[in-house]
């Protein structure tokens, strides 16, 4: 399963899909909202809320080439890739990874790789939003 | 004889054009090292961004593909997913 979704992400409906007979781990990756980052001077700055926006058709393909690869790798029987677009606020659900395996390992791993490609290749931006102005992130030197 | 080709844009790169869309008058046969050269000499702004690539029909495109103008181009910053 992959998904763009402007709604919240539901961890229940997830852990359900990837529920089956033959997996003897499930592992999850929440990534969330934090309330701060560090400045260009590397001093704390407090984050309001982060706008997340996406190409669409292009992200869900990229996407599906890393749940591809991914499945090349390691004996994944199901897995759930769940991205949140718009307005978040603090403490809310941006992405969501699950990877049901046979062993835990593989699923560790699948997961970890799911989550640290997406950050590299899928076009997907993010905006933080602080009190004082606004900063799309990695965007600039 | 050039050939207009329409160009999405996205994240800062949006932001800084201050369009989710442009049009951009090529030469025929262009590549999308072109539309890049292009793109910074009709909007010096876009050299404030650390790096950018560009898609052509929903997948990264090198500097060598040629341009047709019935591609899909979107201009991919750097991303910042998850």
């Amino acid at each position: 399963m992959i998904a763009l979704t402007p709604d919240p992400i539901d961890i229940s409906s997830a852990y359900k899909y990837l529920q089956t007979d033959g997996a003897g781990a499930i592992d999850f990756f929440f990534g969330v909202v934090r309330d701060n980052t560090p400045g260009a001077d590397g001093q704390r700055r407090d984050v309001e809320k982060l706008e997340y926006e996406a190409y669409g058709a292009m992200a869900i393909k990229e996407m599906q080439k890393i749940a591809d690869e991914a499945h090349r790798r390691w004996p994944i029987l199901k897995y759930a890739i769940v991205h949140r677009t718009g307005t978040l606020r603090i403490g809310e659900m941006a992405v969501l990874i699950g990877v049901a395996t046979p062993h835990r390992a593989e699923a560790f791993e699948a997961t970890r790789y799911i989550i640290d490609t997406i950050k590299q290749t899928v076009p997907i931006w993010k905006k933080e939003i602080f009190t004082d102005g606004d900063v799309w992130v990695n965007a600039t030197p | 004889m050039k050939t207009p080709v329409s160009v999405l844009l996205f994240g800062i790169a949006r932001d800084l054009v201050g369009q989710s869309a442009i049009i951009c008058s090529l030469p025929q046969q262009a590549r999308i090292s072109d539309l890049l050269v292009h793109l910074h000499e009709q909007h010096p702004a876009l050299a404030g961004i650390k790096s950018l690539l560009v898609a052509r029909n929903g997948e990264y495109a090198d500097a060598d593909v040629l341009i047709s103008p019935t591609d899909e181009i979107a201009i991919i910053p750097p991303v910042s997913g998850g």
